[in-house]
């Protein structure tokens, strides 16, 4: 197996990352998130087996960070996946000042609603990168997508 | 409500979707671009005290151009002219034949850049630094431990080092051993001249070799 040495998915991937750990961690977390997201890559980059999807791979890990450091700062329970009844108010500490609260609204999804959304509104990910990304089908990752915006929806005016 | 997502977007909701999705990419643009560039510095550093950087470089400003330095946790174990070949080659050969972990990081290359600097500002004679011979093998290896040990402003001859590293006839496996050499400067192959005094080759150019036996008093 041939891998691009590591510099090069950083080089690619870091500001890719570092906006998914800002829009889904917050940006008090980014930091923590990135490094976390990285140092993981690194430790596992030598076994693995395909290179064909770095963005998903990189991104999954960073999934998984971002639903950690949710978990260990205790700032809420862990997110379930069902569809909470309308987008709870963000948490004054996590909005900086300059920062739509849309994304403050964002975060306060279902870890995989908060991914999808991101994926597919800012880096405009196609449907089968979703999928993998997620490890789910391309139809549940469509759904993931729906049900993060519907919520967003309601709590929302243009 | 219809709750399935519809790919061509003919639901009532789609237009409050379409309005939604343009909101959150124009606030993307509220995102920072880039993290601090503090960050890369820690992650390198971090990784280095995990275990996990297997390959640290850099990139030195010099005389002969722009050249990538490279180290392992054991020592040295790469310099690279790249005015014939960018750094990305210079590092998809490190990534083949060494490790895929490899991240550019200044600081864990802060010795070698500094004798390098110190030997081309005709401060320094000698480099003091840690030597990972893992891009070496067999004869070559035994043909730059040879070389290794040719003092500044001094040379020796490609049949001499074939000598030293105990194949005193093969002058020319000898020649390609130099060709090969991973650590240029550092390892003077620049020192080994034909017999009789002719240059002989230089990868990295004729003119380099030139340049480093002047810098080193051999030419004038």
């Amino acid at each position: 197996m041939k891998l691009p040495p590591f510099q090069a998915l950083l080089d690619e991937h870091r500001v890719d990352v570092y906006r998914f750990c800002v829009a889904t961690a917050g940006h008090s977390e980014a930091d923590d998130c990135f490094q976390e997201t990285w140092i993981a890559a690194l430790r596992a980059y030598p076994q693995l087996r395909r290179a064909d999807n770095l963005r998903a791979w990189l991104l999954r890990i960073a999934h998984n960070k971002a639903i950690d450091l949710h978990r260990s700062r205790g700032r809420r329970p862990v997110p379930v996946e069902s569809v909470p009844e309308r987008a709870a108010a963000p948490s004054a500490d996590v909005v900086a000042d300059d920062e739509p609260e849309l994304w403050a609204a964002v975060r306060e999804l279902p870890p995989k609603q908060r991914t999808a959304v991101f994926c597919r509104t800012v880096l405009g990910m196609p449907y089968p990168e979703l999928a993998r990304l997620l490890e789910s089908s391309e139809d549940a990752a469509r759904r993931n997508v729906f049900e993060g915006l519907r919520t967003l929806r309601e709590g929302w005016t243009p | 409500m219809n709750d399935k997502p519809t790919p061509n977007g003919t639901t009532e909701a789609a237009g409050a979707d379409a309005a939604l999705e343009a909101a959150l990419r124009g606030s993307a643009a509220a995102l920072p671009d880039a993290p601090a560039p503090d960050l890369d510095r820690q992650l390198a550093e971090r990784a280095a005290a995990e275990g996990l950087l297997d390959v640290a470089y850099a990139t030195v400003d010099s005389p002969l151009g722009t050249l990538v330095v490279a180290a392992t946790p054991r020592g040295l174990v790469r310099v690279a002219y790249t005015e014939f070949r960018p750094d990305a080659d210079v590092l998809d050969e490190l990534s083949r034949k060494l490790s895929p972990r490899i991240l550019e990081a200044p600081a864990r290359l802060d010795d070698a850049r500094r004798e390098l600097d110190e030997y081309f500002a005709g401060r320094r004679t000698d480099f003091d630094l840690p030597i990972d011979w893992a891009l070496t093998r067999g004869f070559t290896s035994k043909v730059l431990h040879a070389t290794a040990r040719i003092a500044f402003g001094k040379t020796s001859t490609y049949a001499e080092v074939a000598q030293r590293a105990g194949s005193p006839r093969a002058v020319r496996a000898a020649g390609n051993a130099l060709g090969a050499n991973p650590l240029p400067v550092v390892v003077p192959c620049h020192r080994v001249l034909r017999t009789g005094g002719a240059l002989g080759g230089y990868t990295g150019g004729l003119e380099r070799k030139e340049f480093l036996l002047r810098l080193e008093g051999v030419l004038i």
